[in-house]
């Protein structure tokens, strides 16, 4: 929809309003109104049943305003679960498009409506399903691998959480106020400047970005200074769980990389707000600088997000082998050389940009040498596995089916490492093949892996095998059916993005993987209920010793779930598998002397400064001028009026910490004697 | 971390501290600014490399010869260096316990800060009055860009340092103050840095090209 003519409105509706208009709203459009009634209707049972059971002063005490890494993380899982089921559902409406729009069909959605849902469910899937999947899993389990009672920065964690949850809300509210951009996940300019994208939808793309962005960099200064300062005695570096280590890189690489997407970002609304000359084709501007910046982040994306994943493998391999995992020191060096590396590979997503042919040997190259030490961390994992006790438990089968899918997706990187080879696959479904190998066969695998291993850790059951082997199967080879044609389409020469066909023959292979797609959409399905059956089943699942799976580190040490202060008694480390070693040599777990623990106090801030950012960004993004202003000035006062309170942390008293902890002395003493 | 002991006096294993160590208060937060300040040195950076690809882009339009009057970037750099000087004094006076001479030094870096910016806005004004708007070509656009964001730097930077003369003279010179005046500390001098860039490589060496 383009904006109405101001003429329409008299000024003062003009000043109050923006831009956004009755039209704005998207009541012609059966299918968004459609999704918006359920969506309203689900909406209002929520928040009924939250009144009914009053369970408000309960969230908003124990969660919205906890500072605690544990509820964060879990929070961070919820909305990235949240986002997955948003993300899902524009797949499966373009696979359903594709599907049918052959031999003049039109399909069901206009080409308005499709250029929007893959540019959404793109922008949903990295930013709001697999970030903070992978961020929820770092905040939970980092600080308790290390020993730790809390990250660095407890109340910058909660803010960081907030401000993710409010870039989502921001892409939400594109789907049923005005539109969201229509130009594909990264928004290319001329594209996406002013000219060709008038409408709100680049607006609403960067402004939800932009809020986004900064809680990821903030919890990844977070992260960082918790690693590097908050390692229990005796943990040095190279002493490190190997998922703590990846998540060391991995917030490395969010510090250095999302302060290039804020700039670039913030140059393309300047380009469209105040009209500067950017990524303009006149006036000197070039607009492959901005395809070359955003890449430049966009290239360490894709390893902040398969980092931990490695991690997460790393520690389930190891622990399902009940060995140690081989080669800790070359697994370690090989994620800091991807790390590295990462940052010297970002041309390869435009070879055909015409900068010749030594700029792309270069870049060929150091992509085909990323594959080096990713090799070695998989040869690292086999030899794990070679003559380990292996158990097939779910955590264990997720990181088989990583280790077959990825390997594929890995060696069709390679190929279109060759930029003789892109030249000919450039933009074509092979790449869109490719990626989604990596991402799914990669990220998406390792989540699930990392759900179903750590889930008892957090909630104190474990998840219902049953149900996770259904959800797994139906995922694994549904991803095989949504994607391998894809493959063959792409080198067939199928480009992406598209909307209708001609070539009739062409069709099979789309409803083959629509079918795929179908079985993915049960394998969700099976996981939601997965978790379902398992509240419902919580008794017989019950995992009392804290330590359910026989683990290697420290995480295991604690009650599940831990108490609010993790450890009773800053663990001591004198290996790298520091509850293995703990286990082996006859530690005794404190029974009494416990002390007083100075712990954070739990804030509103965090909530309140997000809702003044999506308040912000709705009054940029429609030209509502007074909203912004008032919004700008809203956050600078609370987060000013915030640095006046000084009194941020409490005591545990010790009394507390004993009637806890006796009560898990009890709980284990049973546990032996049954 | 070393300097603790890793088992008991007769050698065995210790599993955990019986002594409670806690993390003191605001033990990460140098480190933490630190790097968050390099995350924010990477958004200048960003901002140079694109005036390094477009600052040729004058689109017939003018050129630094044209714009720049070296004088008064002169006389704007001097206001901030000064300013850093004199933060510096303030941190001496704030470890010598001296709140009240914390409190007039700050007051004299902000004046220079003020200085400095209403040079920078008069700067601006001037050149948009003679058309040379950010809109006008590739350079320009990139020029108002990589220097007002640094002037809005230096505006945020003023904000935090009022309010900190203000939670100075409520609270004194504790640990958490003192913690917050170095962290704008470095945010200061930070500036101060990104500046010398500025003046180099846009202000002189825009002359000579």
């Amino acid at each position: 929809m383009t904006p109405a003519p101001m003429s329409d409105h008299s000024p003062i509706i003009h000043a109050i309003f923006g831009r956004l208009t009755l039209e704005s709203l998207p009541l012609n459009e059966p299918i968004v109104v459609g999704t918006f009634i359920v969506v309203a209707l689900g909406g209002l049972a929520l928040l009924g049943a939250i009144t009914y059971f009053k369970l408000w002063g309960y969230l908003w005490r124990e969660w919205f305003t906890s500072v605690d890494h544990k509820r964060i993380g879990i929070m961070y899982m919820v909305l990235g679960i949240i986002m997955l089921l948003r993300g899902f559902s524009d797949a499966i409406m373009m696979r359903l498009q594709q599907s049918i729009a052959f031999g003049g069909s039109q399909g069901y959605l206009d080409s308005h409506h499709y250029d929007q849902i893959f540019t959404a469910h793109g922008v949903i899937m990295i930013f709001f399903v697999a970030m903070p999947l992978v961020t929820g899993l770092m905040n939970f389990i980092v600080p308790l691998q290390i020993g730790a009672r809390d990250v660095s920065f407890p109340f910058l964690n909660n803010f960081s959480f907030w401000m993710t949850a409010a870039g989502a809300v921001i892409v939400m509210m594109s789907l049923f106020i005005g539109e969201f951009a229509r130009t594909g996940w990264l928004a290319y300019p001329p594209l996406s400047n002013i000219g060709y994208s008038p409408d709100v939808g680049v607006d609403y793309y960067i402004w939800a970005l932009q809020v986004a962005g900064v809680g990821t960099l903030l919890s990844g200064v977070n992260l960082i200074c918790t690693i590097v300062k908050m390692r229990a005695p005796g943990m040095t570096m190279m002493k490190m769980p190997i998922f703590t280590w990846t998540a060391l890189c991995t917030n490395i690489l969010i510090v250095a990389a999302f302060p290039v997407l804020t700039a670039v970002l913030a140059l393309l609304s300047l380009d469209r707000y105040i009209g500067t000359n950017f990524f303009t084709n006149d006036f000197g501007g070039n607009p492959m600088m901005y395809v070359n910046l955003i890449w430049i982040w966009g290239h360490p994306e894709v390893y902040i997000l398969i980092l931990p994943v490695f991690g997460i493998f790393s520690e389930v391999t190891a622990t399902f082998s009940r060995k140690r995992l081989f080669g800790y020191t070359s697994m370690v060096y090989a994620t800091v050389v991807i790390t590295v590396l990462s940052y010297l590979v970002w041309l390869h997503h435009f070879f055909t940009m015409g900068s010749g042919a030594s700029v792309n040997s270069f870049f060929g190259i150091t992509t085909m040498i990323i594959s080096i030490p990713t090799g070695a961390k998989m040869f690292n994992w086999l030899f794990t596995m070679y003559r380990g006790r292996i158990r097939f438990e779910l955590p264990m089968m997720w990181t088989l089916a990583f280790m077959l899918t990825f390997v594929i997706g890995g060696m069709t990187g390679v190929l279109l490492a060759v930029p003789p080879a892109d030249f000919v696959l450039h933009n074509s479904l092979f790449l869109v093949a490719h990626f989604h190998n990596v991402i799914i066969g990669g990220v998406l695998f390792g989540l699930f892996a990392g759900i179903s291993y750590w889930f008892p850790k957090a909630f104190g059951f474990k998840l219902d095998p049953f149900w996770g082997k259904m959800s797994f199967w139906f995922w694994v080879v549904g991803f095989y059916f949504a994607f391998m044609p894809l493959y063959v389409l792409g080198l067939m020469g199928v480009t992406r993005r598209l909307r209708v066909f001609d070539d009739p023959a062409l069709q099979i292979w789309f409803v083959i993987a629509a079918f795929g797609a179908v079985l993915i959409a049960l394998g969700i399905l099976f996981f939601l209920i997965q978790i379902g059956v398992s509240i419902r089943r919580r008794e017989s699942l019950r995992d009392t010793t804290g330590d359910p799976w026989d683990g290697r580190t420290l995480e295991w040490a604690t009650s599940s779930p831990p108490p609010d202060y993790n450890f009773a008694f800053t663990p001591v480390v004198h290996d790298n598998d520091a509850w293995w070693d703990m286990k082996n040599r006859g530690y005794r777990r404190p029974e009494s002397d416990f002390k007083a623990i100075l712990m954070p106090r739990n804030t509103g801030t965090g909530v309140i400064l997000a809702g003044f950012s999506i308040a912000l960004a709705f009054g940029l993004i429609w030209y509502i001028w007074w909203l912004a202003a008032m919004s700008f000035a809203g956050l600078l006062a609370v987060a000013i009026g915030h640095t006046f309170n000084y009194a941020r942390d409490f005591r545990i008293p010790a009394e507390t910490i004993l009637a806890t902890e006796t009560a898990r002395t009890r709980l284990l003493a049973a546990e032996a004697t049954r | 971390m070393s300097d603790t002991a890793l088992t008991t006096p007769q050698g065995a294993p210790l599993f955990h501290l019986a002594d409670e160590h806690e993390h003191e208060e605001g033990g990460s937060t140098a480190l933490g600014f630190w790097i968050y300040l390099m995350s924010d040195c990477l958004i200048f950076a960003i901002l140079f490399a694109t005036f390094g690809v477009l600052g040729g882009s004058y689109a017939a339009g003018p050129s630094p010869k044209d714009l720049f009057d070296l004088p008064l970037v002169a006389l704007n750099t001097s206001m901030l260096l000064l300013s850093s000087i004199t933060y510096g004094f303030a941190m001496l006076a704030m470890q010598r316990g001296r709140s009240g001479q914390v409190q007039a030094w700050l007051a004299v870096t902000g004046l220079f800060g003020l200085a400095f910016l209403s040079i920078e806005l008069y700067e601006f004004a001037h050149m948009i009055h003679e058309g040379a708007t950010p809109q006008r070509s590739a350079f320009l656009s990139s020029f108002f860009t990589l220097v007002g964001t640094h002037g809005l730097h230096v505006t945020f930077g003023l904000i935090w340092l009022v309010t900190l003369m203000v939670q100075v003279k409520k609270r004194g010179l504790i640990a958490a103050n003192q913690r917050r005046l170095s962290c704008l500390s470095m945010f200061w001098h930070f500036l101060d840095v990104i500046w010398i860039g500025v003046f180099t490589f846009v202000y002189l060496m825009g002359m000579l090209r």
